[in-house]
């Protein structure tokens, strides 16, 4: 196995062979109505949208960039396909609706990465803090609650394994599929590597950094679907809360470094999936569920200090690139 | 400022002057607008609701100057009332507390800076931990809002000091104010502080020049986590209560405020000055919506992304001027 994906790989396992001994039916499977049961279809029906904005975010990182807004993305698409349906609309409309003002969204994010030049961890910011207002601004405050069969499969449905998670594996396939088949990946990596080098051998760098940011506003918004077909509604101020934290958790442990250049969407569903096995372990193994936050801190640090010493080296802050 | 001594004001002053006016536009806008606004203790009123806050953003500068990021502060804030409340209910007497709170945000920004240089671990992932540390110990403590009943506390929560023309500020006031001073002091007269603006330049350079770069990376967090914790404790001054849902996204405020206040976050330039005037700008906006009436709470958000992105292309504006000159 590739050295990169060791740790993560080992750290996954660790945390399973713990829930094994603790709760032995952890990984007990049932089918009941032609759905599958069990503790592990839950990490990941629970884990689906963390791995869907993971995988954007592993794109964008490995541009170079950064994308703090990704929460507030997907309570917005949340918010928009909520009051679209409370307002008499159509499941399917709803869902295109909320995609394409993502869409757009991710256009906006682009644009101040790759034409304005700013930095991305600040361009992002601005819609990260802007964003909840906005999504607030479209349900007028209120928690928009919908009921329509069509909306809650997306997160709640089942086809013999979640939809939810089903959607993810698909969306993590057509990545690898048109990133590692086609030159896309190499020159989204080039990009990461050395922007200016890149476009000077003719990379047209910015398209691909704002192809990324779209594609990561995107995996938000469809994971905010997710969320809030889960709940059979929008909450705007704690829909998506922190899961861009958790996003680059997921990246980071996956092994692809925040310096950008090469990455790794193998990692980062181990990354992802080891998250949200960690939370699903705080609960099975009765650490008391008031501490999960410091046996998650805990984890953070020892991924980390593991990675630290035997990925490649990080190299020092890289000079301004003049012009970019 | 000393841009008085020169015919030219220097370009590095544009953003804190920029962003001063800004503040005297917004703050004259809410003047016209509303009756009673252009007064005394409005503008105190502004000191008062964000002496915390303006404690975080000297922090957060700091860091920011050296190129870093501190994600983890309004966790320890969160902490820092969660360790005063809980401490003061045990029975120590405020100055132990004090001591206690201070030193637990000093050791927690060592440990960050420790990992972030010892072990290059990025700043964003190391302060990314400490702030689920910090939370998680905050619910470890308990996950009740505990209050806070100490006689000095109240004391130093309720007593207001009068200043001429019937404006009053209280204890918390001065010790921002008091930070401030101690940081421009630290940042333009001391060997660290100009190794501060050294490392944030160029890293290499500095430590090529034979500047301890470790120390001062490491510095720069041990300083932000004693000025989250020194603002937890004004924070538990304000709210008089520990609990560890206080300042959740406090951290972004603060990131906000420095940004607004002209300091650029490749690091190297910027001002504590600038900071103080970014976390005004952020309270006028609040006042004003609070005066307002009408327009709901979501639009401080709003505003506050808007503003942000007029200072960053404010910013970029000046930095390509220079590289043109």
């Amino acid at each position: 196995m590739n050295r990169r994906l060791l740790w993560p790989a080992l750290a996954l396992v660790a945390l399973l062979v713990l829930n094994l001994v603790v709760t032995p039916s952890f990984f007990e499977l049932r089918i009941r109505d032609g759905h599958l049961f069990g503790s592990l279809v839950d990490v990941l029906r629970n884990g689906a949208p963390t791995v869907l904005i993971a995988l954007g975010m592993t794109l964008v990182i490995a541009t170079r960039g950064i994308d703090l807004s990704v929460g507030a993305v997907a309570a917005i698409a949340g918010a928009v396909a909520c009051t679209h349906l409370a307002g008499g609309g159509d499941a399917v409309t709803g869902m295109v609706l909320a995609l394409l003002v993502c869409a757009v969204l991710g256009l906006w994010n682009g644009f101040l990465v790759a034409v304005l030049g700013i930095q991305p961890i600040i361009a992002t910011l601005v819609l990260m803090i802007a964003g909840r207002g906005v999504a607030m601004l479209l349900t007028e405050g209120q928690i928009v609650t919908v009921d329509d069969d069509v909306f809650r499969q997306v997160g709640a449905g089942f086809v013999v394994l979640p939809v939810a998670i089903l959607i993810s594996l698909a969306v993590l396939g057509g990545v690898a599929l048109v990133t590692r088949r086609t030159a896309l990946g190499m020159l989204i990596e080039s990009v990461g590597v050395n922007p200016e080098a890149s476009r000077l051998a003719g990379v047209r760098a910015r398209t691909i950094i704002w192809t990324v940011y779209v594609f990561a506003a995107l995996c938000a918004g469809i994971a905010g679907l997710m969320i809030s077909s889960n709940v059979n509604a929008a909450d705007a101020n704690n829909a998506g809360l922190w899961i861009e934290m958790d996003a680059i958790l997921a990246v980071v442990i996956g092994g692809t470094l925040l310096t950008g250049g090469r990455y790794s969407l193998l990692g980062t569903l181990l990354g992802a999936l080891t998250i949200q096995t960690l939370t699903t372990t705080v609960y099975t193994i009765g650490v008391p569920p008031t501490a999960t936050l410091v046996f998650k801190a805990a984890v953070v640090i020892v991924v980390c200090l593991l990675q630290a010493p035997r990925g490649a080296p990080v190299p020092r802050r890289e000079p301004e690139v003049v012009g970019s | 400022m000393t841009a008085l001594a020169v015919p030219r004001v220097p370009s590095r002053f544009l953003p804190v002057i920029a962003t001063f006016v800004v503040f005297v536009l917004t703050f004259g806008a809410g003047s016209v607008r509303y009756e009673g606004f252009a007064s005394g203790q409005i503008v105190a009123n502004l000191f008062i609701d964000n002496a915390f806050l303006v404690v975080l953003a000297v922090g957060m500068t700091f860091v920011i100057l050296t190129g870093g990021i501190d994600l983890s502060v309004g966790a320890v804030v969160a902490l820092a009332t969660m360790i005063a409340a809980a401490t003061l209910r045990a029975g120590w007497p405020a100055w132990l507390t004090i001591l206690a709170v201070l030193g637990t945000g000093s050791v927690l920004g060592l440990g960050m800076g420790l990992m972030i240089h010892k072990l290059r671990v990025q700043p964003f992932i190391a302060t990314l931990a400490g702030m689920f540390l910090a939370r998680g110990l905050c619910f470890v403590i308990s996950e009740e809002s505990l209050s806070i009943k100490d006689p000095v506390f109240r004391a130093v929560a309720t007593e207001t000091i009068e200043l001429p023309g019937e404006v009053t500020i209280t204890y918390s006031v001065l010790i921002a104010l008091a930070v401030v001073g101690i940081a421009a002091y630290v940042l333009h007269l001391t060997r660290f502080g100009r190794s501060v603006y050294a490392v944030g330049g160029s890293e290499s350079s500095a430590t090529l020049m034979g500047l301890a770069t470790g120390r001062v990376k490491v510095g720069v967090y041990v300083i932000s986590g004693f000025c989250s914790a020194l603002g937890g404790l004004l924070f538990s001054f304000y709210m008089l209560s520990g609990y560890s849902l206080h300042a959740v996204g406090l951290e972004l405020d603060a990131i906000a405020a420095v940004v607004v206040g002209g300091t650029l976050l490749s690091g190297g330039v910027g001002y504590v000055v600038g900071s103080v005037v970014g976390v005004l700008v952020l309270g006028t906006v609040q006042t004003i919506i609070s005066f307002e009436g009408t327009l709901s709470s979501w639009w401080t958000k709003i505003v506050i992304g808007v503003l942000l992105l007029a200072f960053i292309a404010l910013q970029r504006l000046i930095v390509h001027r220079q590289r043109d000159l």
